[in-house]
């Protein structure tokens, strides 16, 4: 019989705990498949963030780290540094990357740290139970935001793209989302580069992956797709921030 | 032999490193330990090492525990602030059974403290520091030689039981010269397996991790982390004794302390008082053992501290409360004089009977 | 025997780096040696100061906090020390900036204009080892020979023209005659 869909090599046969509808899962993939197109699996290094994905040491093939929440980037600097030969990437969610971690964030992007970020935005701190997060749009109701985010008091949304090509350090910054099947395929093709950079020695790469999460926004699965594309890819446009993967050496 | 040469504390930690074979190095600027910063961000370039100015010592802490997966020795300093912000990443680093070596040249706190020398992260470096069930190996330097030679011993310890160590100096350690005499040391093989390194294809994924959902699992991880440290104060305690030979009073003291407290006992001795000291090298394990036995013959003891007197507690245990333990002390970047440290022996020594 | 050395003055005078020279030299001579600075703001313009101890035994605390041998570089530094030193200790002070006589009768003191010297000299920078010479005449806390050995581990490879004019800051202070 003619094998028509793989679990690509580089997730291990565990079952995700993620919840119903939840986008980790297929961002999990479109990570293994970049590692498997890429042949790299053998010395891929992964770091785990605090949040949701906390267990993506139990799923990813490759070697893995856990991390301290936010500190991801720290601890990938720290075995790039060790290991240059090495790809190493983190996986990593808005409360864990832009707000506790925003230091760790800023300045392995400004240092262009050759390493590979994946950046699951979906809005919401997942793990705890529905807390706002640094992400949450305005207006949002969470648990910790329960009349509606309220920007006089609670700030505005970081856009964590736009911030960080402020900088002049990074290689590669995009946003994609994983609520279509074109976006999916828009965020594949980012992911491989953002790990093709990294094996070119292009630098810092991260990819925003506008998420949903149905369990804390109290939606279907079908309707939290919708939501995004209706409220966060406005407030999130999607593209290419920055791109000095074309450039040569750096100037 | 190697040349004998004159070396700040902070310098000589961060040669031995190198000798040991450090080649990652990860700081943040902080009073008083800079000069050791400052020595790897011109060493390390020539020798294919790196140094890193982190964003923050948290990240300096992280970026250890990063190079310390992969199997390397990697070292980070800092002075008392700093290492209070380094707690979390030492918690995951003893979590996760790692390899590392952590500078503390203290200075006095708590809050911002101030710059000058103490030693009130005792408490801090033995007992914990960070969250959760865990020990570092504290190791406390009395001379410039002995930055060194700790530094190297730190890894090796670090290596040999997968638990970080603490190198515990001062402001006047860090700062102070002595001769010194450095030579390249080859570490002892250790067992690196579990060493985050990439599959290449041929081995199941190793992970770093402190993350135990399932509490028996941690449990059980706790317990098998306490039997190396049971093996650690079997065989690695370290102390010096200073005529304790026919001593009656017994000073205890570490670092600067212990200096200062050294020409005391031997100006006590000139006046008849048959006192002696101990020297605790490793603060934690501390060694019990010796001060238990010296309860046996010794009247009274006299904790000299650069601090409120936290190092006093761990005397009191050793001996079982069995005499009495005094202190004598200043805090807050004051350092004891000899004079002071005479006087609370003589005292000592008379209303102790 | 043992000498505890303190040098004071102004952050810039030179006073940790004449410290350690002594230090470089005592350890030349077999001796054994601890330099401790003062260490913080007061690097940066304000009082800076410097202990040596220099023994044949080994050396306990390395905080010099009653010396036998204080060098003062300026008056707050002299007012400050001078009741600190152990009788029968020796004073040098350089009576370029120090203005006063001393106040103990129980301890010698030298008075060397080594600030004025190193400016006629053409050695403005090296009142400190100036002042360093006079001391190391009239101690026996190191020997005067054989100066270059130690001179050439505290003088940078790089700046070799400063190792002769330093050597000749102490010859001057050593020759100097009160």
């Amino acid at each position: 019989m003619a094998v028509v869909f793989e679990k690509p090599k580089s997730l291990t046969d565990a079952p995700l705990h993620y919840c119903p509808g939840c986008t980790h899962g297929i961002v999990h993939r479109l990570v293994a498949e970049a590692i498997d197109d890429l042949g790299i699996e053998g010395k891929t290094i992964g770091v785990a963030p605090v949040g949701c994905a906390v267990m993506a040491y139990d799923y990813f093939a490759c070697d893995m780290v856990e991390a301290a929440h936010g500190r991801a980037p720290a601890v990938a600097t720290g075995l790039k540094r060790s290991l240059p030969e090495n790809i190493i990437f983190t996986y990593q969610g808005d409360g864990d990357l832009a707000s506790i971690g925003m230091a760790e964030t800023v300045h392995a992007a400004t240092r262009n740290e050759n390493i590979t970020i994946i950046f699951i935005n979906n809005a919401i701190y997942g793990m705890t139970g529905g807390q706002m997060a640094p992400t949450s749009l305005p207006g949002q109701v969470t648990q910790t935001s329960p009349y509606g985010r309220d920007v006089a008091t609670a700030g505005f949304p970081i856009k964590v793209c736009e911030l960080l090509s402020a900088l002049d350090g990074p290689a590669y910054i995009e946003r994609v989302a994983v609520n279509n099947v074109k976006h999916v395929n828009q965020a594949r093709k980012a992911i491989k580069k953002a790990f093709q950079n990294q094996i070119d020695g292009k630098g810092f790469s991260l990819i925003e992956v506008v998420s949903s999460c149905p369990t804390n926004w109290g939606m279907t699965p079908a309707k939290a797709l919708q939501w995004v594309e209706e409220k966060m890819i406005p407030y999130y446009p999607l593209g290419v921030y920055r791109d000095k993967s074309t450039q040569k050496k750096e100037d | 032999m190697a040349e004998k040469v004159l070396m700040k504390g902070n310098e000589a930690i961060a040669e031995a490193a190198i000798q040991a074979g450090c080649r990652h190095y990860f700081g943040y600027p902080i009073t008083p330990q800079t000069e050791l910063a400052a020595y790897m961000a011109k060493r390390m370039p020539k020798i294919g090492g790196v140094f890193l100015q982190a964003e923050s010592e948290i990240a300096a802490i992280n970026m250890v525990y990063g190079v310390a997966g992969t199997g390397k020795r990697v070292m980070t300093s800092s002075s008392s602030p700093g290492i209070s912000l380094k707690q979390e990443g030492i918690s995951y680093i003893a979590g996760a059974d790692l390899p590392a070596l952590i500078i503390n040249v203290q200075r006095g706190g708590p809050g911002l403290g101030g710059i000058q020398p103490s030693q009130s992260d005792y408490f801090q470096a033995t007992k914990g520091g960070g969250h959760g069930d865990y020990h570092l190996i504290v190791l406390a330097p009395a001379s410039v030689q002995e930055m060194a030679d700790l530094t190297v011993k730190g890894f090796d310890l670090s290596e040999k039981y997968r638990v970080p160590a603490m190198l515990l100096a001062d402001g006047t350690m860090g700062q102070m010269m002595e001769p010194v005499e450095l030579s390249e040391v080859t570490p002892e093989p250790h067992d690196k397996s579990w060493a985050v390194t990439g599959t290449m294809g041929k081995r199941k994924h190793n992970i770093i991790n402190s993350l135990y959902l399932n509490p028996e699992k941690l449990e059980q991880k706790n317990y098998e982390r306490y039997e190396r440290y049971a093996q650690i104060e079997k065989n690695e305690c370290m102390w010096e004794e200073f005529l304790m030979e026919d001593a009656q009073f017994c000073v205890v003291a570490f670092g600067i302390a212990a200096r200062v407290s050294k020409n005391a006992v031997i100006a006590a001795r000139k006046e008849g008082i048959k006192v002696g000291m101990i020297r605790p090298i490793t603060l934690w394990p501390f060694p019990e053992k010796v001060l238990a036995k010296a309860a046996e013959t010794c009247k009274a003891f006299l904790s000299v501290e650069l601090s409120m007197g936290q190092m006093i507690e761990d005397v009191k245990l050793s001996i079982d409360c069995k005499r009495p333990v005094r202190l004598c002390n200043r805090t807050g970047g004051m350092i004891p004089s000899p004079d002071q440290v005479l006087d609370s022996i003589r005292q000592m020594a008379k209303e102790v009977e | 025997m043992t000498n505890q050395i303190l040098i004071a003055g102004f952050g810039g005078q030179g006073v940790l780096f004449a410290g350690k020279y002594l230090a470089y030299k005592g350890l030349m001579e077999n001796k054994q040696i601890s330099w401790l600075p003062s260490y913080g703001p007061e690097m940066r313009g304000g009082t800076a100061n410097c202990s040596v101890i220099i023994s044949d035994d080994s050396i306990g605390s390395p905080i010099v906090s009653s010396p036998d041998i204080l060098i003062a570089m300026n008056l707050p530094s002299y007012d400050k020390y001078e009741g600190a030193v152990v009788p029968g200790g020796k004073v040098f002070v350089d009576s370029t900036l120090i203005g006063r006589k001393a106040v103990r009768e129980d301890i010698s003191t030298f008075y060397i204009p080594a600030t004025q010297m190193a400016a006629d000299a053409g050695i403005p920078t090296l009142a400190n080892m100036i002042i360093l010479g006079k001391m190391m005449k009239e101690t026996q806390a190191v020997s005067f020979e054989d100066l270059q050995s130690a001179m050439k581990k505290v003088v940078s490879a790089k700046r070799a023209e400063l190792l002769d004019i330093n050597i000749k800051a102490l010859e001057t202070g050593y020759n100097f005659a009160d």
